[in-house]
C-alpha cells in the first residue's frame, strides 16, 4: 500500500475542463454569439453556411479569448468582489499564467481564423475588440473612470458589426446602430447591477459611478442613458433591417424599459433598501430580456421578410 | 492518505485531457469543413502555375488596360 499523499498546492492548481471553460466567460459569450449571428443573417448577400457557423465559432473564440484575458488581469479584485469570488483563477484553480496564455493563444487563433474564414475586416475588428475589453477596458478604463462602464461597453457591441462584416465585407449604419443599441444599453444594465451589488465595487476600490457620484446620481445616469438609447433602438426599425415587426416590438420594449428608469429615478436609498432593491433587481433582468428581444425582433423581421417576399 | 484509484485529482486530470482532446479534433474537424466549403466556392483559386492559362491572361490585360 502506498503512502504517497496528493499534495493540497498540486489540487489547488489542477483545473479540470470545466475551469477552462468558465475562463472563457460562456454566459458572456453566449450573448456575443447570440449578436453576431444576428448581425451575419439580417446583412444582406449570401455567404456558405459553413463559413458563417466557422465565423461565429471564431467570433466566440475570440470574445473568450478577451475574457481569459480580462479574468487574468483581474484577478485581484476579483478575489474581494462576492460575485467573482468563485471564478476560476482568484479562485486558485487555474493558474494567473495559465489563463494569460490561453487568452493570448486563443486571440491569436481566433483573429486569423477570422480572416482565413470570412474577410481582413471582421478579423480586425475581433482584434480590436479583443484589445478594447482586455486593454483599454479591464487594464485602463476599469480601475480609474467611472465612466469605464461607458466606454467599455463598446466592446460588448461590436460582435453584430463583426457578424454584419463577415456576410458583407463593409460596415453600413444597420450595423453602427445595432452596436450603438448594445453601446447605450451597458451602462443603464451594469448601473443597475452596481445599485444592488452596492458592497462588492466599493471593497474593491472600482470606481464605479455609484462609489464615486453616489447612488442618487447613478440612478440619473440610467434614466439619461435609457432616454438615448429609445432613439437608438427605435430608429434601428427605420433601416434596410427594420420593419413593422420590428418596431411593434422595439415600442413595447423601449416603453418597459423607460418606466423602469423612471421608477428608479424617483426611488430613494430607504425605499430601495426596505424591499431589498426589487426595482432594480427587476430592472437589471429585464434589461437582458431587452436586448435578447430586440434581436430577436430583428431575427423575426428577417424571417418574416423572406417569407413575405420570398427570400 | 493513499491515492485511491478514482481520486478527485485524476478526475480533473482526465476531464482536462479529454475536454482539450475533443477540442483539438473539432478544431480539425472545422478547419476541414473550411477548406471543403472554400473548394466547392473556388472561383478565384485559379492561379499563374507556370501553364498558360488563357482566361487569366485575359483577365491580366483588362488589369493592364486600366
Amino acid at each position: 500500500m502506498t503512502d504517497i499523499r496528493a499534495d493540497s498546492a498540486t489540487q489547488a492548481g489542477e483545473a479540470g475542463f470545466g475551469d477552462y471553460v468558465a475562463l472563457l466567460k460562456p454566459r458572456v459569450m453566449s450573448l456575443v454569439v447570440f449578436t453576431a449571428v444576428v448581425g451575419l443573417l439580417v446583412a444582406p448577400g449570401s455567404i456558405h453556411p459553413f463559413v458563417a457557423f466557422a465565423s461565429i465559432v471564431f467570433v466566440a473564440l475570440g470574445a473568450g479569448a478577451s475574457g481569459a484575458l480580462n479574468m487574468w488581469w483581474d484577478a485581484d479584485i476579483d478575489r474581494v468582489m462576492r460575485r467573482t469570488a468563485r471564478r476560476p483563477v482568484p479562485a486558485g484553480r487555474v493558474q494567473p499564467g495559465e489563463a494569460l496564455a490561453i487568452g493570448l493563444a486563443l486571440s491569436g487563433i481566433s483573429v486569423v481564423m477570422l480572416g482565413l474564414a470570412a474577410n481582413l475586416l471582421s478579423a480586425g475588428l475581433l482584434a480590436f475588440t479583443i484589445f478594447f475589453y482586455a486593454v483599454i477596458y479591464s487594464m485602463w478604463l476599469k480601475r480609474a473612470t467611472p465612466q469605464n462602464i461607458v466606454i467599455g461597453g463598446a466592446a460588448g457591441a461590436f460582435p453584430p458589426m463583426i457578424g454584419w462584416a463577415v456576410a458583407t465585407g463593409s460596415v453600413g449604419i444597420e450595423a453602427l446602430l445595432m452596436f450603438a443599441l448594445i453601446l447605450i444599453w451597458t451602462p443603464p444594465h451594469f448601473w443597475a447591477l452596481a445599485l444592488f451589488m452596492k458592497d462588492d465595487y466599493h471593497k474593491a476600490g472600482v470606481p464605479m459611478l455609484t462609489v464615486t457620484h453616489g447612488r442618487a446620481a447613478t440612478r440619473r445616469h440610467i434614466l439619461g442613458y435609457t432616454l438615448l438609447l429609445v432613439p437608438a433602438a427605435v430608429g434601428l426599425g427605420f433601416t434596410a433591417i427594420g420593419g413593422a415587426v420590428y418596431l411593434a416590438a422595439a415600442l413595447v420594449l423601449n416603453l418597459i424599459f423607460l418606466r423602469g428608469a423612471i421608477r428608479i429615478v424617483r426611488r430613494d436609498e430607504a425605499a430601495a433598501e426596505a424591499d431589498g432593491y426589487a426595482t432594480e433587481k427587476r430592472f437589471f433582468r429585464f434589461s437582458l430580456t431587452y436586448l435578447f428581444l430586440h434581436f430577436g425582433a430583428l431575427l423575426a423581421q428577417a424571417a418574416a421578410g423572406a417569407w413575405l417576399f420570398g427570400g | 492518505m493513499p491515492i485511491a484509484r478514482e481520486h478527485d485529482l485524476h478526475r480533473r486530470r482526465l476531464s482536462r485531457n479529454v475536454g482539450v482532446g475533443l477540442t483539438l479534433v473539432a478544431f480539425i474537424l472545422l478547419v476541414f469543413g473550411l477548406t471543403i466549403a472554400k473548394v466547392q466556392r473556388g472561383g478565384t483559386i485559379e492561379a499563374f502555375d507556370h501553364s498558360f492559362r488563357p482566361g487569366l491572361a485575359e483577365r491580366h490585360e483588362r488589369g493592364q488596360g486600366q
